[in-house]
Formats: structure tokens, C-alpha cells, sequence
């Protein structure tokens, strides 16, 4: 099985082409750096995305945030509905943890100094 | 704050912050800041996303990451910052007025200006879209200010007229906070975004990309009821029989950005048609002298990266005119040639001893091209490429010892290959 995958490692956007026999990759061709190697070999097994959104603060503020590492595309929606229901306290810095293991390993931390 | 600067900058976005910490690096110590927002930061703030710095620091960095570095920056070299502060004029001899409820009005004279205003976003108002004018249309960019720093959704529906990558980046955004949306259209055959976030935005929620379509009514009273869609021919007129439409109460407009040119027009500078930016030698000076420009008040960019390279190049550039006093140009033009449809900078000044970096856009998407840069039969720079597109934006460098071979006007273009 052939599949086309766009390479979202960088703003280059490589079209990969992965060829899949009994779900292992064969062959992969179109990237232009190991990164994006890494990227297609991974997307067609489980597809991981960073998550970035926002918490509010219990001032009122919102505070952005992301997933220190990528997760699970399918459990995205999961991790956005802890992240509505999350909150801090003031002030938060840079790299500050909200909350460990949010979902695969990854923590969710801030990612701006308020 | 005093009354006379070496060096003030209008502007404390990503190039603003730039062309500060490589002005004071360079020697100029005497530096300002002006800044219309509470904090400095500039877009970079609203953009939560991550995927910036990939260029610069070599890892995906959130927008507000990306800001912090150089805020820090500023701060650990102790570079005077006002914020909300708006600058009202400026004049030719870099008489600067500003207001803030803190000092009133206030002028300034500096010995030199760096322009980094930013852009802002063409409007539903620039397309003349038929239809009522009710509640819930925005620009992209307002909604990500909406939802990303105020913490309102404006909306559930959601139709996004135009796919540049703020348009995109709202589609995920608006979807991942529990929004439908619905469609996005673009009017061009092919996307104005980069293509990871077609696929990282789109593609990821199975949301519907309809190329050569466009939004022709927008319906509802109070509040948006609904879109009528058509696609267009390649003149960009609706074809009849084509509609569809869409229930929503939200639409959305990603349809391209203007540098703020305001201050620099009363400045009595010159302006490119083409970039809508001031016309600027490779130093990003202006046609007037001590008068610099740099950012997306220049050129749009698509990268925040080469926004702050750009700035770091006029600050430094701007440091040296303070220092220095005025020096000699030599300047040749940059034209657009065929397949281009700008160049910046749109004059090489010869007597630098420097590597010139040209940045420009080409007109359509070409497979298989070269680009050179000739002046004359001379051929300057050259770079194959296997694909080039509008929505992103190319580069060529001219390294120095080619510029002595210069004797006339410079012209870049595009071929495509057999």
C-alpha cells in the first residue's frame, strides 16, 4: 500500500511517499531532511500531533500553552477537554508544568511569561 | 524618557524587538522603544501555535516562545521600552510625536528611525462581499485575538473565506475549542498557506478545502445566518448554478495582509505598489537617509524567522548611520522580471563590501524552474527549483565579489525548464 503524506516538520511541507507492506514501510521517498524520515515513519503507524491551546488563569488571563511532546492524533479532543478544565494561579514563567502526563508521557506546560 | 534618542523604533513586535538587540550589539547603546500594545511581542503573543524558530533556533517554538527570547533580549540589555504608546507622526528630519495616558503628547528627535509597524488585514470592506452586515464577521486575525488572549469563541458555525495560514491555523483553533467548521474557500486555484498546515489544520479535521470558490452572499440580520458559495472561473466570477449553501453564524476573513504605512507615507517616503512597503537598499534604508524599515511594515513575510533576520540587518545598518555619519551610495535598481512580481530590497547599493540577500515572490506556481539574478547578459545568481509558489517567499544571494562586475540595473526572474 502506497500512501502520500505532507511533512509538517517545517514550513517546506515535503510530499513523502511511504510504501507499506504488512504495516512495516518499505520504502520512503520526497523528504528532503531525517527529520522528515522520522515524521512519515511515525504517521503511518500512530500519528502524533503537539497540542497548543490556552488556560485561563484564575484571574481571568489566558495563558498559552502546549504539550511538551506530540500525542496521539485520535486522543487530541481528550486533551483539549482537561485543558478547558484546567486552571492556574499567577504568575506562571515560561516552561512552567500545568499539568504532568497529561496524556503519552507528555506534560502540558506554559509557554509564555505572564 | 528624554527628548533625543540615537536610534527609535516604532514598533515592539518580532522586528521591532530584532532590530533593538542588534542595534545595541552594534554600538548604539541609546535606544527606544515605542509600542501601541501593553506588552511587546507584537502578533507573536495571539499566535499560540507552535512550528516558529524552525530557521532561527532550529526547534518549533510557540509564538509567545519565540517572543520571549528576544523580550528577554531587550530587557537583559536594559533597552528603554514605552508601551502604549501610539506614535501620531513622523517627519522627514525623525521628529517623532507619540501620546500615552501616562505622559500626554510628546515629541521626540532621534538621529535615527527604524520603522516596524507590522501590517494589518485586509477587511471584508477591501472585497465588497454582496449581502447584510450583520454580527459575526471578523478577520482571522481578530478571532484569534478573540479567542487566544480574551478567551471568547466567536462563534459555533464557521465559514473561513480565504486560506492563508492565519485563516488555517484559525480553522484548527476554532475546531479544536469545540466550533464546526464548515468550509474554507479560496477564490486562487491553489493556497496562499504552506502546506503543513493544509495538512496539520485541515486535512487533520476533515475540513473541506474548496479551491476556486468564494464567498458571494452573506445572509442574516442581527446575527450571520448563512453564506452562499460559488465557484469562480478563471477571471474570478462566480459561475451561475454553481452556489452552495452553508448554515452559519460565524464567517470568517483570511484574505491577505497590508503593511501599516501609514507614519512612513507622512515621512514623505517612497513606497513600492508592489509591497505596499517602503523602498529600501539591501541596508533597509529608506529614501530617506537615516530612515530604516524592516518586518511585515516592509514586505509580508511568511516566516517570522526572516522577519527577524531582516530587522537585525537594519538595525545594525542603522547603528553604523549613527556612529558612522552618511556614507556614499552606488545604488543600482532590482527589477522584477519575468515570473516575479516583487524584489525586495529595489536597490543595491554597490559600495557595501557585503553578501545582498534578495528576497521576492514569483507570480504563479511553476514546476521545474530556474530563477536568476542578471544584470546585463551577466548572470549574478542562479538556483533551480523543482516547485515555486506565490505563498511562499524565495531567495537569492548575491555574494560580494559579484557586485563589482555590477554596471547596470539588476533584474531577477524566473524561466521554466524544458
Amino acid at each position: 500500500m502506497k500512501r502520500t503524506l505532507t511533512c509538517i516538520e517545517c514550513p517546506i511541507g515535503c510530499e513523502i511517499e511511504v510504501e507499506l507492506e504488512d504495516g512495516k514501510v518499505v520504502s520512503l521517498t520526497g523528504n528532503s531532511c531525517p527529520r522528515g524520515k522520522i515524521y512519515a515513519e511515525a504517521e503511518v503507524v500512530c500519528p502524533k500531533r503537539v497540542v497548543t491551546s490556552t488556560v485561563r488563569a484564575e484571574n481571568g488571563e489566558m495563558i498559552p500553552v502546549k504539550t511538551d511532546k506530540p500525542v496521539r492524533k485520535d486522543a487530541i479532543f481528550e486533551v483539549m477537554q482537561k485543558i478547558n478544565q484546567t486552571t492556574c494561579k499567577m504568575p506562571v514563567a515560561l516552561g512552567d508544568i500545568l499539568v504532568e502526563n497529561i496524556c503519552d508521557d507528555a506534560n502540558l506546560i506554559v509557554t509564555g511569561n505572564f | 524618557m528624554k527628548n533625543t534618542y540615537d536610534i527609535v523604533i516604532i514598533g515592539g513586535g518580532p522586528a521591532g524587538l530584532a532590530a533593538a538587540i542588534s542595534a545595541y550589539d552594534n554600538g548604539a547603546k541609546d535606544v527606544l522603544i515605542l509600542e501601541r500594545e501593553e506588552k511587546t511581542g507584537g502578533i507573536l503573543n495571539q499566535c499560540i501555535h507552535n512550528g516558529f524558530g524552525l530557521t532561527r533556533f532550529k526547534e518549533s517554538l510557540s509564538g509567545p516562545e519565540y517572543a520571549a527570547r528576544f523580550v528577554q533580549g531587550v530587557r537583559e540589555r536594559k533597552i528603554e521600552v514605552l508601551t502604549e504608546t501610539t506614535v501620531l507622526s513622523l517627519t522627514k528630519d525623525k521628529r517623532i510625536t507619540a501620546i500615552n495616558t501616562k505622559d500626554g503628547i510628546f515629541t521626540l528627535q532621534a538621529k535615527s528611525v527604524i520603522l516596524a509597524m507590522g501590517c494589518r488585514e485586509r477587511s471584508r470592506g477591501a472585497l465588497n462581499v454582496a449581502g447584510t452586515r450583520p454580527a459575526g464577521i471578523y478577520s482571522a486575525g481578530t478571532a484569534q485575538k478573540y479567542v487566544n488572549i480574551k478567551g471568547y469563541m466567536p462563534g459555533k458555525r464557521v465559514v473561513i473565506l480565504g486560506s492563508g495560514d492565519i485563516g488555517l491555523i484559525m480553522a484548527r483553533r476554532m475546531t479544536l475549542e469545540g466550533a464546526k467548521v464548515l468550509a474554507v474557500c479560496e477564490i486562487m486555484p491553489y493556497s496562499s498557506g504552506l502546506k503543513r498546515n493544509i495538512a496539520q489544520c485541515l486535512d487533520d479535521f476533515d475540513i473541506p478545502l474548496y479551491l476556486n470558490h468564494t464567498i458571494t452572499k452573506i445572509e442574516g440580520d442581527k446575527r450571520v445566518t448563512g453564506v452562499v458559495v460559488s465557484k469562480v472561473d478563471e477571471n474570478k466570477r462566480p459561475i451561475a448554478g454553481t452556489e452552495m449553501h452553508f448554515d452559519c453564524d460565524t464567517v470568517l476573513f483570511s484574505v491577505g495582509l497590508i503593511p501599516e504605512n501609514e507614519l512612513t507615507k507622512e515621512a514623505g517616503i517612497e513606497l513600492s505598489p508592489r509591497t505596499r512597503g517602503a523602498i529600501v537598499s539591501q541596508t533597509r534604508e529608506t529614501s530617506k537617509e537615516g530612515i530604516f524599515a524592516c518586518g511585515n511594515v516592509l514586505q509580508v513575510h511568511d516566516l517570522v524567522d526572516f522577519v527577524s533576520e531582516e530587522a537585525e540587518m537594519a538595525g545594525r545598518y542603522a547603528a553604523k548611520y549613527v556612529l558612522e555619519g552618511k556614507t556614499e551610495h552606488d545604488y543600482v535598481e532590482v527589477l522584477n522580471g519575468k515570473n516575479v512580481s516583487y524584489v525586495c530590497p529595489q536597490k543595491v547599493d554597490k559600495n557595501l563590501d557585503e553578501h545582498v540577500k534578495l528576497f521576492f515572490r514569483v507570480t504563479n506556481t511553476f514546476k521545474n524552474c530556474i530563477i536568476t539574478a542578471k544584470c546585463g547578459d551577466k548572470i549574478l545568481a542562479q538556483k533551480k527549483k523543482q516547485i515555486a509558489v506565490p505563498g511562499e517567499m524565495e531567495t537569492l544571494m548575491l555574494v560580494k565579489n559579484k557586485l563589482s562586475e555590477i554596471d547596470g540595473n539588476i533584474e531577477v526572474s524566473l524561466e521554466v525548464q524544458e
